[in-house]
């Protein structure tokens, strides 16, 4: 037992969770701790809007697979927050956000700066805590990360009136903790493993989806071993992008709604379906009735609300990925000898070949955002890591900007948050700050938040950002042309803001690139200098993502 | 998803028992569109834990579905779906009724008695009746009721047990 205040006791357990940053912006309600935070050994790094301390502490959790934090004071502070929690809740990140309240006396008056984000929060956190005393502040922060990173990871807050971060009071910090209604469920039934073995072993056609469970459970190369044991192809969702080598030769990149001609028309070929950390969200399956009808379907996810959810499945397996995964490979090993080829894999090979230069490329220009794309890609090394903001940027980089290496594509795919990109890439060079780390933006998402521009600079955290620029909203102006007869509304941004200028105004540097040898000699220029930078690449604003799948329609009817 | 047939069906779990829990499973149901008929929450034999016994009418995926959501709660350590042949299912039903003349009283009276009811209040022109039972045998008696002008309903929704 200890004697110390609620604000040095939060400071301390979060130093004993290995807890090196905190991104924030402090405010009247959470001042006992920043004070304490003064003196500590966690470095903070200062953000200019409340939103990208969210997505920093998410960018930063998805690159390092650890825990990202995040802070902000009570009220307003705590609002700004929400978007970036929905984000994480989504995307199943572990983050966790603490925000300050006003004091006890003071709850359920409509005080200043009072809001109630434990209601706010609710449905968009694993769990939410607002401890009344001092003392429970060691065992709350221990529960919420472990709450936050276990299982199915996700956001946890911590709500701290302000008369509980000064109270002073005796602390024991436990070591370990014992949650009674929170016990995921790691270990796979045996029985289950046996299932999908025998449906595997006869499966001519298998076929493996991979979703953000992959990447979350470190499972990238357990996926590898079975699909080459299976010589089943891989498409990963959007989500699962990065967790198999796009350049693998079972590899068919990614799937669903802007995904790739051959993901798409292959999986419905498909007789049995190994589905491995995915939710079968609408954007990967298109209408959920015409999705693989009549292929055998092994679900493989952490929790178990997931299975079924969506899709009814043949065999439900509740299990870690990493850990399933596994002991599948082992199961299907005593029963299966690797082979070099099969009539599928040839069959695959075949579809990949027939559709690989499909889908139209505008051949008239050379700023366009695939070829763009393709360049940086090729500029970069494998393991720089890309974030993506939201829109046409975001679906091109999914298309054309091969990923090889999971956790180096972090974006926004559940909920779809634009502004996402810029901030997470902040955290993500805090937390890997001996790679190259690039967002590839529109000019609508980057501008709301591009005043992380202030934090990139002032706090030495250099990233790149690509502006992919066609002064549009452009994938609302996209489904403006095809589907509501090219009636163009509240789309078009104009030639603003002057992107060089903006940068510059904030100490970064600026290019704007006319051509793809100037692009190239800034990215160049970018990855030599180690200071934040923005390049602002001019593309044709009536260019279209292709392939699509209208919404609500099967994958059959992809166009391109 | 084929439709499957609906029933209704009761949940019992076992939550923590602190501020909170109620609100985090009625959002959650809300969240999800789950329609619940009825929920009823209330201490156990011990202090820490409460009961919130759930019943809903609906498929067997939209149960299964409900109860894994349910599990995912924090604050919900345990939870049954009882089997009602093997279950003592209650709900306690406070009804204020129109009594016109004597003769209303005196049949009242008498019914409430069959039903094994009590008369818990008694004023000029009304009365209260308590009722515990079934639903079933809730329902039946206020179709009774109607016939002497119910005034005002409150019905508690189910607690269940398993037995044995």
């Amino acid at each position: 037992m200890v004697k110390m205040s609620g604000s040095h006791a939060l400071i301390e357990a979060l130093y004993k969770e290995k807890v090196d940053v905190i991104f924030g912006l402090p405010g009247g309600a959470i001042m006992p701790v920043y004070d304490v935070l003064r003196d500590s050994k966690i470095r903070h790094i200062l953000v200019r809007h409340e939103q990208s301390a969210a997505h920093m502490a998410e960018g930063y959790a998805r690159a390092s697979g650890k825990v990202g934090v995040c802070m902000a004071t009570s009220g307003p502070g705590a609002t700004n927050l929400v978007t970036g929690i929905a984000n994480a809740y989504m995307d199943s990140s572990p983050i966790i956000a603490i925000t300050g309240q006003v004091p006890r006396a003071m709850i359920g008056k409509d005080a200043f700066q009072e809001t109630d984000i434990i209601g706010i929060t609710t449905p968009i956190t694993k769990y939410n805590f607002q401890p009344r005393h001092a003392s429970e502040i060691p065992e709350t922060v221990k529960m919420a990360f472990q709450i936050a990173s276990t299982g199915r990871p996700g956001p946890v807050v911590i709500d701290l009136p302000k008369d509980v971060q000064t109270e002073v009071a005796d602390m024991d910090f436990p070591e370990k903790i014992e949650i009674r209604g929170y016990k995921p469920n790691i270990s796979p039934h045996p029985l289950q493993i046996e299932k999908a073995t025998e449906l595997l072993t006869k499966a001519e056609r298998p076929f493996i989806l991979a979703g953000g469970g992959v990447i979350i459970s470190n499972a990238s190369q357990n996926l590898q071993a079975i699909s080459e044991l299976l010589l089943a192809p891989v498409a990963t969702t959007f989500m699962g992008k990065g967790s198999f080598p796009e350049n693998h030769p079972l590899s068919l990149g990614v799937i669903g709604m802007h995904g790739t001609l051959e993901a798409n028309k292959s999986i419905l070929e498909a007789d049995v379906l190994l589905a491995v950390g995915t939710r079968f969200s609408d954007r990967s399956t298109g209408k959920i009735d015409e999705f693989c009808p009549d292929a055998k379907i092994i679900q493989i996810d952490i929790d178990p609300s997931e299975v079924g959810k969506n899709r009814a499945i043949d065999v439900p397996i509740v299990g870690d990925v990493g850990k399933t995964l596994i002991e599948l490979h082992n199961s299907l090993s005593k029963r299966l000898e690797k082979k070099e080829s099969s009539l599928w894999s040839k069959r695959i090979q075949q579809i990949k070949d027939e559709l690989r230069d499909k889908v139209r490329i505008n051949q008239e220009k050379d700023l366009v955002p695939q070829k763009v794309l393709k360049e940086l890609r090729e500029m970069l090394p494998i393991d720089a890591i890309v974030t993506t903001e939201v829109g046409q940027n975001q679906m091109w980089a999914s298309l054309y900007f091969k990923v090889y290496k999971p956790r180096t594509f972090i974006s926004s795919g559940g909920l779809g948050t634009m502004g996402f990109g810029f901030p997470a890439a902040i955290g993500v060079k805090v937390a890997r700050p001996d790679v190259p780390v690039f967002d590839i933006a529109g000019d609508g998402s980057f501008t709301m938040t591009a005043n992380s521009l202030a934090t990139s600079v002032s706090e030495n955290i250099p990233v790149t950002v690509v502006i992919l620029n066609n002064s549009m909203l452009g994938m609302v102006a996209q489904w403006q042309r095809l589907f509501y007869n090219r009636r163009y509304s509240a789309v078009e941004l104009g030639e603003c803001p002057n992107f060089v200028k903006l940068a510059e105004a904030f100490g970064a540097q600026g290019f704007r690139v006319d051509s793809i040898d100037e692009f190239k000699k800034a990215v160049k220029q970018a990855l030599e200098s180690h200071v934040t930078t923005v390049i602002d690449v001019p593309i044709p604003p009536e260019e279209n993502v292709f392939p699509m799948i209208p919404a609500g329609k099967g994958l059959r009817e992809i166009i391109y | 998803m084929e439709k499957k047939e609906e029933k209704n069906y009761i949940i019992s779990t076992i939550v923590e028992n602190k501020p909170g829990v109620l609100y985090r499973a009625s959002n959650m149901f809300r969240k999800r569109a789950f329609n619940i008929d009825s929920i009823s929450v209330g201490p156990t034999e011990r202090k820490d834990l409460a009961r919130m016994t759930i019943t809903i009418n609906g498929d067997e995926p939209i149960v299964e579905q409900l109860v894994k959501q349910l599990g995912k709660l924090i604050d919900v350590i345990k939870i049954s779906v009882l089997n009602p042949q093997n279950t003592v299912i209650r709900e306690l039903a406070l009804i204020k009724l129109h009594v016109a003349d004597a003769k209303a009283r005196s049949d009242i009276i008498n019914f409430v008695n069959i039903f094994r009811g009590r008369i818990v209040d008694v004023s000029i022109g009304s009365m209260m009746v308590e009722i515990t039972g079934t639903p079933d045998k809730i329902d039946a008696f206020l179709t009774l009721a109607t016939t002497f002008g119910i005034k005002e309903i409150a019905r508690t929704g189910i607690t269940a047990l398993v037995r044995g």
